[in-house]
């Protein structure tokens, strides 16, 4: 109190390095908007501009309106890519929110084994996709492989050359990567569940399996709503696994809309078609994030949890 | 908590704005620059190649020995992985920014080049120059030319595809190799009643399975029949030979006649190879160059002399030449019209220094057949004369070198092909309907 000249004198700076960092900051976010612009926005205006040319990528960009639209419209192979790809995502959200929840619930636990079963858990996510793919690659082999060597009948399918085979064992290699990081997600989630919850149903007499559907799972609801987000969205975009397991074959029968899209644009030499393409997996992809944040009541930063 | 949300914030803008300003400085300084341009001592050529081994050391070693000879005009080489650089070489070429020499397979690939003016028309050259030019196979210019002109020099060596055979497995059942297309199919079922794949086929990279259709279409109908869909002629496919050719094979795929799982297998992998030396499967077509990497594998099945070879047999009936064959008839090396006079100058001297003596011997050093008339007299004193022979025979005797299709086709068309021979092969298409999907893009 005695210090209030002195005080004044302290809050003017105080306030004046406040409105600075507010500017500060306000210009800090630049050189992220410049990359963000640089490498995500102007290269999707590329992409528009380039869907309604003829480029084979070496010659001259010539303009042909609508033709590289009409090219990818009417092929019959998009509609078999864009199925594959719905497949491919609907299938690995199947196996993987499930299981994932699963784990999630259980290395919530605080015992010692468990912390040390999440870190081995953990393990898959840490390899890369194209490690991955050639491991499992010649795992599957129908003649080297682990069911030749270990001399298994049931192990020695041919795995990646029918197509149904080859659809699962996309599903459950991308699902072998993923479940732990999802897992990972559902645990914090399920961490955050108040204690009281549980002991209240405890002493209305629930069991392990009420508590679950009872107070864990619609606890979760947002959390599964991110998980299934990331889902979805990275599906959409899966290239890397499915190009060097099956580079999209037998025949079509794995060949999703990001492996169209580089079959066309690089293989192909058509870059306008490939652009299309690019385009449309573009707009899926928003579709269907903004769909599920309208599943989540469109207002998912709220939360249920007490407290918060 | 706001605060540490914003400074996380800064640092991930700090983080990520460095090295955008670090890529931006870069293009700065170093983007317009063409490489090899005038730089330090004297003009220099580029030169980008493959950075396979044992490849790799000869192509090196030439431009070496070029370098020492000609001190005042140099070349820089620079190496590349093979499928990273079919899609670098494209990009670098479509940004202006290629080598002097370009390095390539010819065919569709450098009808693209040319039709977007990329490289250097070489026909007058080499009519300046014919001692450069006769001194090779005729047959290997064929994938030079574009409309009646000569874009790339050929260079390297040749590579037929041809039918190889496990001796063992074929003494194991009593048989014969076969003479003709009735007596592949009759040494199916002996084979595939002793727990023997016939053949053996890395069905996953596509291009394998075309080597099938690339001989049948040639012994059925000619070489007439794909000169028509080359030619861009109007439904060259549904020539009846065709109908005929996609039959037979669908034929041979119902009867089992490769190995199962044959669609999961990858050449990349040699694993198509490996079938053959384990004695898991008796016959294979393939590329020449599979001869050298199944001696260095295969253990004693080439130098123990368990592997056969033999040029793909007729078909009962049919009109094309059985000394035909088809594969690489050579590699090409071109010019690009971006480069400056003094650098083409160096290129061109380069050529006419392409496959000298040293390098002739070096190449059947590793089992292969240079492109020059007369390389034969080098192989008496290699370990694999006689297969050497055998290839040089197929070379030179050739009535027609075909390019394999998905080189002479444009990148476009090659992809509808390959696509549709994986589906064919699969059993998912009929051969009507690969006719008429392959007649959708001809000309394309």
């Amino acid at each position: 109190m005695t210090a209030l000249p002195t005080s004044h004198g302290r809050g003017a700076p105080q306030a004046g390095t406040r409105g600075a960092r507010n500017g500060s900051l306000a210009w800090l976010t630049v050189p992220a908007l410049l990359f963000f612009v640089g490498f995500g926005v102007v290269p999707l205006i590329g992409v528009l501009a380039l869907s309604f040319t003829t480029w084979d990528g070496i010659g001259d960009i010539r303009f042909s309106g609508f033709d590289s639209w009409r090219a990818v419209l009417t092929d019959p192979g998009l509609p078999h890519a864009l199925w594959v790809t719905f497949l491919i995502m609907a299938l690995s959200w199947l196996v993987q929110t499930p299981a994932s929840i699963l784990l999630g619930v259980f290395l919530a636990g605080a015992q010692r084994y468990r912390a040390l079963l999440s870190v081995l858990y953990f393990i898959p996510l840490l390899l890369s996709s194209a490690a991955i793919a050639i491991t499992y690659k010649a795992l599957l082999d129908p003649n080297f492989g682990l069911g030749a060597g270990l001399k298994i009948g049931l192990l020695t399918q041919d795995w990646l050359g029918r197509p149904v085979l080859a659809v699962s064992v996309v599903v459950f290699v991308v699902s072998w990567q993923f479940i732990p990081f999802h897992s990972l997600i559902y645990q914090g989630g399920v961490r955050q569940i108040p204690r009281s919850m549980y002991e209240a149903a405890e002493l209305d007499g629930a069991g392990r399996i009420r508590k679950f559907f009872s107070i864990t799972l619609p606890q979760l609801k947002y959390t599964m709503i991110t998980s299934s987000t990331l889902v979805v969205v990275g599906s959409l975009t899966f290239f890397d696994l499915i190009f060097v397991l099956t580079a999209g074959g037998p025949g079509d029968a794995t060949r999703v809309l990001a492996l169209d899209m580089y079959k066309r644009g690089f293989q192909a030499n058509l870059m306008g078609p490939a652009s299309a393409i690019a385009l449309i997996l573009v707009f899926v992809g928003l579709a269907l994030s903004l769909l599920l944040r309208r599943l989540g009541g469109g207002k998912s930063d709220t939360s249920q949890l007490e407290g918060a | 908590m706001e605060s540490r949300n914003t400074s996380r914030r800064t640092f991930l803008s700090l983080s990520m704005g460095l090295p955008l300003g670090a890529a931006l400085a870069a293009c700065g300084s170093s983007g317009p620059t063409r490489p090899g341009g005038a730089s330090g001592g004297g003009t220099k050529a580029t030169y980008w190649y493959l950075s396979t081994q044992p490849q790799e050391g000869i192509r090196t070693a030439a431009m070496e020995r070029f370098n020492k000879a000609n001190p005042n005009g140099q070349i820089a080489g620079t190496t590349f992985q093979n499928d990273a650089y079919k899609t670098k070489i494209k990009t670098a070429i479509g940004a202006g920014q290629a080598p002097t020499i370009i390095w390539g397979w010819g065919g569709g690939g450098l009808r693209s080049y040319v039709q977007a003016g990329q490289v250097e028309d070489l026909t007058s050259w080499f009519g300046q120059n014919a001692a450069v030019k006769d001194r090779l196979f005729p047959s290997s210019f064929g994938a030079a030319t574009v409309d009646g002109k000569i874009y790339a020099m050929p260079c390297e060596t040749v590579q037929p595809i041809v039918l190889y055979y496990n001796k063992k497995l074929f003494e194991q059942i009593g048989a014969q190799p076969p003479q003709s297309w009735g007596d592949i199919m009759d040494l199916v079922p002996k084979f595939n009643a002793k727990g023997i794949a016939p053949f053996s086929l890395g069905g996953q990279s596509r291009w394998t399975n075309m080597m099938w259709l690339e001989f049948l279409f040639d012994r059925i109908g000619g070489s007439e029949v794909f000169q028509a869909v080359f030619d861009g002629q109007k439904d060259a496919w549904s020539n009846p030979a065709a109908i005929d050719a996609l039959t037979k094979m669908q034929a041979l795929i119902k009867a089992n006649g490769f190995i199962k799982g044959f669609s999961s297998i990858t050449a990349d992998s040699n694993a198509d190879q490996a079938l053959l030396y384990t004695g898991k499967a008796a016959m294979m077509l393939h590329g020449g160059w599979t001869y050298g990497s199944m001696s260095t594998d295969g253990g004693d099945f080439v130098s123990g002399g368990s592997l056969g070879y033999m040029n793909f047999p007729p078909v009962d009936g049919g009109k094309g030449d059985p000394s035909d064959t088809v594969g690489n008839p050579g590699q090409y090396m071109s010019i690009s019209s971006k480069a400056s006079p003094e650098q083409k100058e160096i290129a061109k001297k380069f050529f006419a220094s392409v496959l000298s003596d040293e390098e002739v011997k070096a190449w059947v050093g590793i089992g292969s057949v240079p492109i020059v008339k007369g390389a034969d007299s080098a192989f008496g004193s290699s370990k694999d004369a006689e297969w050497l022979k055998f290839v040089y025979g197929i070379a030179s005797n050739a009535k027609t070198f075909a390019q394999s299709w998905d080189q002479a086709l444009s990148p476009t068309a090659a992809e509808v092909l390959l696509d549709n021979i994986a589906k064919l092969f699969q059993l998912s298409i009929s051969p009507q309907q690969f006719t008429s999907n392959m007649n959708a893009v001809i000309g394309k």
